[in-house]
C-alpha cells in the first residue's frame, strides 16, 4: 500500500459524506418534523415534550411565591393549591385589596402538613421551610420571574404565564416596560388571546393613560371573548364581565359618560348582580344629563380612534 | 490510628490526581455563571434560581464524587493485586476499611468546601449580604449525609462485582430516599394491612438521607436550623455510617481475596 493510498480514501469518503450531506438535508427536514423548525435550543433538545415541564415551572414560580413552603407531590392539599398564584393576581387585581385581607383563611388552607405523624417526621420538619410566608415587599415578587421566563419559554400557549408576569412586574416591581414587552410577545404566540389583549388593555390604561389604544385593546379582547364564546355551550362569562368593567371605567374616566352606559348595560346581560350595574348606569345617567362645570370641560370624543393597535 | 490516616492519604491524593472533581467543578462554575448572565427583565437582584441551580449542581457533584471514588477503593486495590502487599503490612482489614473511608470522606468534603466557597461567593456578591451560618450548616449537613452515601458504597464494593454496578445500584438507592423516602409514612398511612406495617417498617429502616437537605431553607433565606438539630441530624449520620462500616467489616473479614 504506497502512503498516498489513506490520504485518497480519506478525500473519496469526505467526498462521499458531503455529496450524502447535501442530498440527505433537505430531506431530514420532513422527517424531523416541527422539530426542524426549532428556533431555541429547548425547542431542538426537547420538541413537544417541553410543555410537560412548563407547567412544573410555573408551579415553581408559585412554590417561591410562598417562600418554599409547598405540597409535595405526595401531599393531599395539593390540588387545593394549584394555579395559587394565578389566584392571587387575579384576586388582587379585581378587588384592588392585598392579599392579606383573606390571610387568615389562605392560612388554613395551606396548612397541608398537618400534625407530624411519627417522631422521624416531626424531627425532619426542622430542616424544611415550615412556615407559611408570601415574597411581598422590597421588590422580592422579582425571584418568581426565571420561572415564568423558562415556562414561557417552553410552552409560548400557556397564557397564564405572560400575565402572571406582567402583573408582578407592572405592579409590585414597577417594572411597566417590561411587563408590556412580555405581553407582546405572548401576544405574538397566542394573537387571540383576550386574557392577553385584556392585560396589555389595562397596562396601557393604568399606567400609561393611553385611552385610545387601551380601548382598542379591550375592545379586540372583548371580540375575541365573544368568538371563543359563540363555540361553547356554556361561555366564560365573568372574564367578558372583567373586560367590560374595564372598559366602562376607561370610557368614566375619559368624559365618555354614555359609552361607558352602554358598556355597563352590555355589562348587565353578563353580570351577577345586574341591579348594583342598574345603579350605576342610573348614576352616570345624571352625570351626563347634568350640566357640565365651567372650567371643566368633558375629554373630546375624538380620543378613541379605532384600529391604531389592531 | 496513623495506619488509617496514611491509608486515608493515599485516597486523598488518589482524588487530586483524578479529573472527576476539577470536571465537576469547572461544569458547576461555567453553568452558574451562564445563568447569572441571563438577562431576567433587566432585574440584576434576582438571586435565588442561581442559589437554587448551584445547589443542585453542587448536589448532584458531590454525590457523583463521593459514589464513584469510593465505589472504585476495593475493586481497584484487588484488580491491581495491591490489596496483598497491603494487607502483609501489620495492617487489618478493618484499617483499610477505616482509611478507606475516611479517605473517601475527607476528599469529598474538601471538595464540598471548595463548591460552597463558589456558591457563598456567588450569592453574597449577588444579594449583598452574606448568609454564612446557613452555608456553613448545608455544607455540614450535606457532609454528614455524604458519610452514609460513602460507607454505603464501601459496603457495595464488597457485595457487588463491578465499580459500575455498585455505583449505579447507589445512585438509584440514594435518588430513591431523597425523593421518596420523607414520603413513605404518607404512603403507608393510605395502605391496607399489612403493607402499611411493612412501608412504615421499611420508613424507619432506611437512612432519612432528605433530611440533610437543608437547600430550600438557605435558597429561601429562612432561620436557621436550630444547633441542636444539626448535632441530632449528625448523630444520626454517624449511627448509620457506623452500621454500614460494621456490615462492610463482617463482609471484608470473611471475603477471599484471591481471584
Amino acid at each position: 500500500m504506497s502512503a498516498r493510498l489513506p490520504i485518497l480514501l480519506l478525500g473519496l469518503l469526505l467526498t462521499i459524506d458531503f455529496s450524502l450531506a447535501t442530498w440527505l438535508q433537505p430531506r431530514s427536514l420532513g422527517w424531523r418534523g416541527r422539530r426542524a423548525q426549532a428556533d431555541t435550543m429547548l425547542k431542538v433538545l426537547l420538541g413537544d415534550g417541553r410543555r410537560m415541564f412548563a407547567n412544573h415551572f410555573f408551579t415553581k414560580a408559585d412554590a417561591y411565591f410562598h417562600s418554599g413552603y409547598y405540597p409535595s407531590l405526595f401531599d393531599q392539599a395539593r390540588l387545593q393549591c394549584e394555579n395559587h398564584l394565578s389566584g392571587a393576581a387575579e384576586e388582587q387585581a379585581s378587588k384592588g385589596g392585598p392579599p392579606d385581607s383573606k390571610h387568615d383563611e389562605h392560612e388554613a388552607e395551606h396548612d397541608f402538613f398537618g400534625k407530624p405523624k411519627d417522631w422521624l417526621d416531626r424531627f425532619s420538619r426542622a430542616f424544611r421551610v415550615t412556615e407559611h410566608t408570601h415574597l411581598s415587599g422590597g421588590g422580592r415578587e422579582r425571584e418568581i420571574l426565571p420561572w415564568l421566563k423558562l415556562a414561557a419559554a417552553l410552552d409560548p400557549h400557556q397564557v397564564d404565564t405572560y400575565t402572571v408576569a406582567a402583573y408582578w412586574l407592572r405592579s409590585k416591581l414597577g417594572k411597566v416596560a417590561e411587563a408590556e414587552a412580555f405581553l407582546r410577545e405572548g401576544l405574538r404566540a397566542n394573537p387571540d388571546s383576550e386574557e392577553i389583549l385584556f392585560e396589555l388593555g389595562r397596562l396601557l390604561w393604568e399606567n400609561h393613560r393611553d385611552a385610545a389604544r387601551a380601548r382598542n385593546l379591550l375592545e379586540a379582547a372583548l371580540r375575541c371573548s365573544e368568538r371563543r364564546a359563540a363555540g361553547l355551550a356554556e361561555p366564560d362569562k365573568t372574564f367578558r364581565g372583567r373586560i367590560l368593567v374595564q372598559l366602562a371605567r376607561l370610557e368614566e374616566q375619559t368624559g365618555n359618560l354614555a359609552a361607558a352606559i352602554a358598556r355597563l348595560r352590555q355589562l348587565q346581560e353578563v353580570s351577577p348582580t345586574p341591579e348594583v350595574i342598574q345603579r350605576q348606569i342610573a348614576e352616570l345617567q345624571q352625570r351626563l344629563e347634568a350640566p357640565p362645570p365651567s372650567g371643566h370641560p368633558a375629554a373630546p370624543p375624538s380620543m378613541r380612534q379605532p384600529g391604531s393597535d389592531r | 490510628m496513623n495506619k488509617v490516616l496514611a491509608l486515608a492519604g493515599v485516597v486523598f491524593k488518589e482524588l487530586y490526581r483524578r479529573k472527576d472533581f476539577y470536571v465537576l467543578f469547572f461544569l458547576t462554575a461555567v453553568l452558574t455563571l451562564l445563568l447569572a448572565s441571563v438577562n431576567l427583565f433587566n432585574d440584576q437582584r434576582v438571586v435565588r434560581y442561581l442559589k437554587e441551580v448551584c445547589l443542585l449542581l453542587i448536589w448532584v457533584s458531590a454525590l457523583v464524587i463521593a459514589v464513584v471514588t469510593t465505589a472504585r477503593q476495593l475493586p481497584a486495590e484487588r484488580e491491581s493485586r495491591t490489596i496483598f502487599p497491603l494487607l502483609a503490612k501489620p495492617v487489618t482489614r478493618g484499617q483499610v476499611l477505616a482509611g478507606k473511608f475516611l479517605g473517601c470522606w475527607g476528599a469529598t468534603g474538601l471538595a464540598l468546601v471548595v463548591f460552597y466557597a463558589f456558591f457563598a461567593v456567588v450569592s453574597g456578591t449577588r444579594e449583598g449580604h452574606w448568609a454564612l451560618g446557613a452555608t456553613f450548616q448545608a455544607l455540614w449537613l450535606q457532609w454528614a449525609m455524604l458519610a452514609v452515601v460513602i460507607a454505603m458504597a464501601l459496603l457495595g464494593s464488597l457485595l457487588l462485582s463491578a465499580p459500575s454496578a455498585n455505583s449505579t445500584i447507589c445512585f438509584i438507592l440514594v435518588g430513591g430516599i431523597l425523593l421518596v423516602g420523607g414520603h413513605l409514612n404518607t404512603v403507608a398511612l393510605q395502605q391496607p394491612e399489612p403493607l402499611s406495617s411493612l412501608i412504615y417498617a421499611l420508613y424507619f429502616a432506611i437512612p432519612h438521607l432528605e433530611i440533610f437537605d437543608v437547600r430550600d431553607l438557605l435558597i429561601h433565606d429562612q432561620p436557621l436550623v436550630g444547633w441542636g438539630n444539626c448535632l441530632l441530624a449528625t448523630l444520626y449520620a454517624a449511627v448509620y455510617t457506623a452500621t454500614f462500616l460494621l456490615m462492610a467489616w463482617w463482609v471484608f473479614r470473611r471475603k477471599p481475596l484471591s481471584a
